[in-house]
Parts: C-alpha cells; sequence; structure tokens
C-alpha cells in the first residue's frame, strides 16, 4: 500500500488540471448553445419561444446525473461509443446551456423596455437596437450570476467521475483506494476545490457590488 | 406644406376606445400643444405620429411618409420625426456624445468626422458643450432631457414630439428644458408637444388642442381659447390647472 505523500498530492493537482479544462470546455460550448437558448427566448416566433423554453425546463428539472448516464450509457446501447471526454462534456453542454440560457434571458428582459422603445424611434433597425442599446446593458447586468455560476460548473464537473473521467474527483477515488488515506485525500480535493472556486465567488460578488452602484 | 395629415384615427385597446375619430394637421414651422387630462388620448395620440402605437382606422402621413406598419417603411418615417419621452431614455452604457452620434452613425451612415462637428453643434444649441464626454448617470434631470432633446435634433428632423418631457422635473430644471423648446420653436422646427405647463402653451404654441375622452373638443390659438373656453370640460380644466 501506498502512503499518502507529496507524489500523491501533485498526482491529485494533475487530475485537476481535467477538471479545469472541463469546466471550461463545459462554459464554452454551454455559453454558445445557452447564447442561442437565450435568443429564442426572446425571440418573436412563438415556436422558437416554445422549444427554447422546453429545453431549459427539461435540463434544468432533471439531475445532472440522469444527463450524464443517458449520454454516456444510453447512447452506447444504441451503438454510440462515447469517448468519458465526450459525453461529459455533451450531457454538461446541456445542462450549462439550459442555466445560462436562462440567466441570459433574464439579463434581457432585465432591460428597460423604454430602452427598445427609444432605439426603435431613433430609426434603428431590431439588430442593431439589440446590438448597441439591449445587449451592452444585458451584459452589465448577466455577469455576476454567469461568473457565480461558473462556480457551479466547476463543482458538477466531479459528478462526470462516473462514467470514467479521470478528473479531480476520480483521481481522488483512485488515490484512496491506493493509499486507504480518506481523509488526507479528500481533504486535499476540498482544497483544491475551494481554491478554485473561491476566487471566481469574489469576483462574482465584487462585480455585483459594482454594478449595484451604478457604473 | 403639412408636415402632419391625419385623418380619421381611431384606436382602442381591446375595449377601451382611446382614440376616436381624430383628425389633425400640423403645418411647417408650427408649434401644436395637446392638453387634456390623463386618460384623455394625448399622450397616445402623439405615439400614433411615429408609430409607437399603431391606429385600427384612419390614415396618417408624416413628413410625406404615409404610415405604413412594416419595418423599412416606420424605420423611413422615424428618420424625419423625433421623439423625446418622460423618462428621457438615453442609453446608460453611453456618454451624451455616444448617445447623439449612435443613430446618425448607424441610420445615416454620417462620416465619423462629420457627426462629431453635428454632435457639438446640436450639444451647443441645448447647452450642454461640455457633457459630451459625461455618461448619463453623472447629469440632472433636467441635463439628461435637454441630451435627449439634442440626440434627436442630430437625425435633422421635419418633426419633432415631446411627450410630457417635463413631468418628472423639478419646477427650475423643467423651466431650462422649456427654454430649450422655445428656442426650437423660434427656429421654425414643427413640434407636437404634449404637456401640463400651461405658461408654455400659452407663450409657445401656435395652436392648442384640448382632448377628452379621446376626442378633440377645442381647438384654436391659445390666447382666444385660454380667454373663451366654449365646453364646460376645458372650462373645468382650465379652473384646475391655473
Amino acid at each position: 500500500m501506498r502512503t499518502f505523500g507529496f507524489p500523491e498530492i501533485v498526482f491529485l493537482i494533475e487530475a485537476a488540471q481535467w477538471t479545469i479544462y472541463l469546466s471550461l470546455l463545459t462554459f464554452g460550448m454551454g455559453g454558445l448553445v445557452g447564447f442561442v437558448i437565450a435568443m429564442a427566448r426572446v425571440s418573436r416566433h412563438r415556436v422558437l419561444r416554445a422549444v427554447s423554453s422546453a429545453y431549459v425546463q427539461l435540463f434544468q428539472n432533471t439531475p445532472l446525473l440522469m444527463q450524464l448516464f443517458i449520454v454516456y450509457f444510453g447512447l452506447s446501447l444504441l451503438g454510440f461509443r462515447l469517448p468519458a471526454i465526450v459525453a461529459a462534456g455533451l450531457a454538461l453542454t446541456f445542462f450549462a446551456s439550459a442555466f445560462l440560457g436562462d440567466i441570459w434571458r433574464g439579463s434581457i428582459e432585465a432591460v428597460p423596455r423604454q430602452q427598445f422603445e427609444a432605439a426603435d424611434a431613433l430609426a434603428l433597425t431590431p439588430w442593431q437596437s439589440f446590438r448597441h442599446v439591449i445587449l451592452p446593458q444585458a451584459i452589465r447586468l448577466a455577469t455576476p450570476p454567469t461568473v457565480g455560476f461558473f462556480v457551479q460548473i466547476v463543482k458538477n464537473t466531479s459528478l462526470t467521475s462516473i462514467v470514467g473521467m479521470t478528473e479531480l474527483m476520480r483521481g481522488a477515488a483512485m488515490m484512496n483506494n491506493a493509499t486507504m488515506a480518506p481523509m488526507n485525500v479528500y481533504a486535499i480535493v476540498c482544497l483544491i476545490y475551494f481554491v478554485i472556486c473561491f476566487p471566481l465567488s469574489v469576483l462574482s460578488r465584487k462585480l455585483e457590488s459594482r454594478l449595484n452602484v451604478g457604473r | 406644406m403639412s408636415v402632419v395629415k391625419a385623418k380619421n384615427i381611431s384606436k382602442s385597446y381591446n375595449k377601451t376606445v382611446v382614440l376616436r375619430d381624430i383628425s389633425l394637421t400640423v403645418e411647417s414651422g408650427e408649434v401644436l400643444v395637446l392638453l387634456g387630462r390623463s386618460g384623455s388620448g394625448k399622450s397616445t395620440l402623439l405615439r400614433c405620429l411615429n408609430g409607437l402605437e399603431q391606429i385600427q382606422a384612419g390614415s396618417v402621413e408624416v413628413a410625406g411618409h404615409e404610415m405604413i406598419y412594416s419595418g423599412e417603411a416606420l424605420r423611413a418615417l422615424r428618420r424625419d420625426v423625433g421623439i423625446v419621452f418622460q423618462q428621457y431614455n438615453l442609453f446608460p452604457h453611453m456618454t451624451v456624445g455616444e448617445n447623439i452620434m449612435l443613430a446618425p452613425h448607424l441610420v445615416k451612415k454620417v462620416p465619423r468626422k462629420e457627426m462629431a462637428r453635428k454632435a457639438r453643434e446640436v450639444l451647443d444649441k441645448v447647452g450642454l458643450l461640455d457633457k459630451f464626454d459625461a455618461y448619463p448617470d453623472r447629469l440632472s434631470g433636467g441635463q439628461q432631457q435637454r441630451a435627449a432633446i439634442a440626440r434627436s435634433l442630430a437625425m435633422e428632423p421635419k418633426l419633432m414630439l415631446f411627450d410630457e418631457v417635463t413631468s418628472a422635473l423639478d419646477p427650475q430644471l423643467t423651466g431650462e428644458v422649456l427654454a430649450v423648446m422655445a428656442s426650437l420653436a423660434q427656429s421654425g422646427m414643427a413640434m407636437v408637444v404634449v404637456t401640463h405647463e400651461m405658461g408654455f402653451a400659452r407663450r409657445v404654441a401656435d395652436r392648442v388642442i384640448f382632448m377628452h375622452d379621446g376626442r378633440i373638443i377645442e381647438e384654436g390659438p391659445p390666447e382666444q381659447l385660454f380667454s373663451a373656453p366654449s365646453t364646460p370640460e376645458f372650462k373645468a380644466f382650465l379652473a384646475q390647472t391655473d
């Protein structure tokens, strides 16, 4: 049996890299899809609104763990054998895009109606109004909750250990099996998650208070 | 030449009728003041003149554009019609200068240099030349409203609409905004003004319309209308506001 020492800590930190990569991938992909979802949610077309709303409800109201299982095991039953990283990335993208789409819809809708009206009255096209008047204001409103949600993404990547992603959580399980020192292993793991998430939480809160004083 | 020709326009929200068979013309260079109690339809009428509200019957022609509710037709019309709102509605994420240059840049494709020159010219008109680089939330309400007027003027409109633009301002700030509007009127701008400022109506208006329950019930030059109101509604309105 191995004893828990410096090499084991290095191993955990290396595993944490995958947590970070997966978080960034999720944020990137989820952000892309989430933007489309947000646009569909505020669109004038009723069908687009209905479909995007159903998407958000579906992925917000089912456990991420189930989504992971369905993407990984469900698809493999149908003959699609996805590598763990693809399955994990896909499931996390569904999850993140549903939440980000909803956060951003809220931010767009929080821009006062009169701003649309003023832009309209100045003969701007709908796209020009959105791009130059609504979006910049919505982005300011959306930044604190978006950064806050990134913390949720980081923590939720731990679930992907179930489908065989060797990220921090799975790395920890492996170390635990090898060393039988759960307190040491999981204390270090906690600390690593904290070191990643805490600055983001602080940033989110800072952005929020800056928003509250106006500019 | 008429800058506004509205014929027999009607509008209702669900079952509530807001405008009943209204006809109205505004000559170029004319200042028309719309008076009436809240709910009389005056703001709705004003907003119908640039298509922010749709009419259900009748016809409207403004600055040579027939009112057609398609994006492109509305934009063509709105290029020639400025509107100023009660709540200013400046874009808070842009400086005053950027607020003013946005529409000329996007809509009229005015070159940048020319745009900056124009922005300074209209800011000078409203007495805010030194606020070019200031953000709206650094300005007083009166200054914001003057900046909003400047933003409309930068599009070189043929008609300006004012929708209770001083209702959110205290008396002193109201004064500075009304002074800008009076000088604009002096310069020959055609204006339709919804206001509760009777003094402004008396001094600046060429013609006053009193609306009641979605109808125009009195109309005429201010001196005549104010000295000899002919309907009991307008008499009561004057008695309350003076």
